[in-house]
């Protein structure tokens, strides 16, 4: 397996950053281009199995066809106290976070 | 419109399903209903950790249901996917929706506009949760957004269309019909001032020649936000309008996603600037994906009701109508059953009972059937008894009923007819049932 192939440019980090939703600063910028890479690389190991004969998949349980009724199931269901407990800020039984920017 | 450029036209259309519960979890789907913010959540749909999602069986049959009501192919192999973004009304940072492999695809309706016949590509149906509902408000100075989650998990249907549209009316017909399908099959109000059927046409403007050639263009405008099929309207063709004025200056309009504003009648830039969304969609590992056999397919074919465009063409042929008659009678499915249980007994013509009812001659929400055809028929036979008899029977009636006459003046309209249709009776029909109406309200006021 090649290393340089999987090097990621600090550019690349930036924009999983973003992605990320995650602030980084220019020295955690180039720390995780080194181990993201190296991530990259260990799992990359996994190309040179032979896989011509095995089938593409995106899960690995088996299963299929996993479903429920429709019915409504109160007894999960939280009160409103219970599911704003853990909020950083609610107001008048809402969650509140800063306003998102909208040019309405 | 200039007659060298013409409109091009796609829709993506998100309905909301009436299932009882939520897409993913067991809480209670009914946000436009609940008295208080954030009652109905629970830790998969607030998006908490090692919460896991499973499917409602009845929000994925109607998915598949809609598809086949659009003549869709229904793959036999489907998943869900995740779509990755951020915002503050999803609560897990990403959308449990389908990508590559939707439960519906390559379907079509078909449209007449004006004389024209005309066939829109369906490219696409599949099934994802809504989101919460974002409010925009000013607490202790600060510009905040507060956020209800009765919303978030609800089960959407997302319907894509091709680009096969050519006209802002096109368009607002398109959507008409396919509300009228989606009401068909009784699986969403599709109410847009609720915001449970929502609009978005993606519009460019082409050269007639190019697009002839079968040349898209290299761009296209999104617009959100829009609830009502005149607004639709009313956006496109300002879109276009616009979209013109810029080509003719030799330049090409911006891709990007824009807002509607109904007072001023404009559309607004919402994120022009913004960089291409990368939503990095990858399998919902999470749900098992959906493996279907050809036979359920089947099943779920044969619970389609018949769809307007079949019992138009089938009342126009059994009950003799005009087609203007029976556009209005099978515009919604429980005025055109209405229609069928009281054009059934066969006692009064067809014809008739549509005249009573497009011409609004009696209130079909308090009568039934069975009593607009009583009522039909008592008007139609002509009066010809003396006044003095009839109010004299009339009298005889109404102090032998005192039940009813309670009910009536309790409110209670179906106590009038109760009444009417004992002096009819009485009268064995010779009275006109108008007449007795007027005699019957004024002795109970």
């Amino acid at each position: 397996m090649d290393k340089a192939s999987t090097k990621l440019t600090t550019d690349e980090i930036k924009k999983l950053a973003k992605l990320a939703n995650l602030k980084l600063t220019e020295a955690q910028i180039k720390k995780m281009a080194e181990s993201v890479s190296s991530v990259l690389s260990y799992v990359s190991q996994l190309k040179s199995l032979n896989t011509t004969d095995t089938e593409e998949t995106s899960q690995v349980t088996g299963q299929e066809n996993v479903f429920r009724d429709d019915v409504v199931d109160a007894e999960r269901m939280l009160s409103q106290a219970e599911a704003l407990s853990n909020s950083k800020n609610n107001h008048n039984g809402y969650f509140m976070v800063k306003a998102i920017f909208e040019e309405v | 419109m200039n007659k060298n450029y013409h409109p091009i036209i796609g829709m993506e259309i998100h309905v909301e399903l009436k299932t009882a519960s939520k897409m993913f979890c067991g809480c209670k789907n009914d946000p436009f209903g609940a008295p208080k913010p954030n009652i109905y959540t629970c830790p998969v749909c607030l998006g908490l950790p090692g919460a896991l999602p499973v499917p409602n069986r009845k929000a994925v049959e109607w998915c598949i249901i809609l598809g086949l009501a659009l003549n869709c192919d229904i793959p036999l192999f489907s998943k869900f996917d995740r779509k990755n973004y951020f915002y503050p009304d999803l609560p897990k940072g990403y959308q449990i929706s389908q990508y590559d492999q939707p439960f519906a695809v390559g379907g079509y309706l078909n449209i007449t506009s004006g004389k024209e016949k005309k066939r829109i590509g369906i490219t696409r149906v599949h099934l994802e949760e809504d989101t919460g509902k974002l409010m925009h408000a000013t607490v202790d100075g600060k510009k905040v957004s507060l956020i209800d989650f009765n919303r978030s998990g609800v089960p959407l249907v997302e319907i894509v269309t091709e680009p096969d549209l050519r006209s802002s009316e096109e368009a607002r017909i398109f959507l008409k019909k396919l509300h009228q399908i989606i009401r068909y099959l009784e699986i969403s109000d599709a109410d847009m001032e609720k915001g449970t059927m929502r609009l978005e046409p993606n519009i460019s403007v082409s050269e007639v020649s190019k697009s002839r050639a079968g040349e898209l263009p290299p761009y296209k405008v999104e617009v959100k936000n829009i609830n009502s099929f005149s607004f639709a309207k009313k956006a496109i063709d300002y879109e276009v309008n616009r979209h013109i004025a810029i080509l003719e200056t030799g330049s090409l309009p911006e891709q990007e996603t824009r807002g509607w504003d109904e007072k001023k009648g404009i559309t607004f830039s919402q994120r022009s600037k913004e960089e291409a969304q990368d939503y990095r969609y990858f399998p919902e590992p999470d749900i098992p994906p959906i493996r279907w056999q050809k036979s359920q397919i089947n099943s779920f074919k044969s619970q389609i009701p018949e769809l307007p465009d079949r019992k138009l063409t089938r009342f126009i042929k059994e009950y003799v109508l005009s087609e203007y008659d029976a556009v209005i009678l099978t515009d919604e499915k429980a005025v055109a059953a209405y229609f069928e249980k009281a054009a059934i007994s066969k006692t009064v013509p067809a014809k008739t009972i549509t005249n009573w009812i497009i011409n609004k001659k009696a209130d079909i929400k308090k009568l039934s059937p069975e009593e607009l055809v009583k009522l039909i028929q008592s008007k139609s036979q002509v009066s010809s008894m003396p006044d003095k008899e009839l109010e004299e029977i009339i009298s005889k009636i109404i102090s032998s009923n005192p039940k009813a006459v309670a009910d009536y003046r309790a409110g209670k309209e179906t106590a009038m007819m109760f009444l009417l249709g004992q002096v009819m009776r009485e009268t064995r029909g010779r009275a006109d049932a108008n007449t007795t109406r007027k005699i019957l309200e004024t002795k109970l006021k």
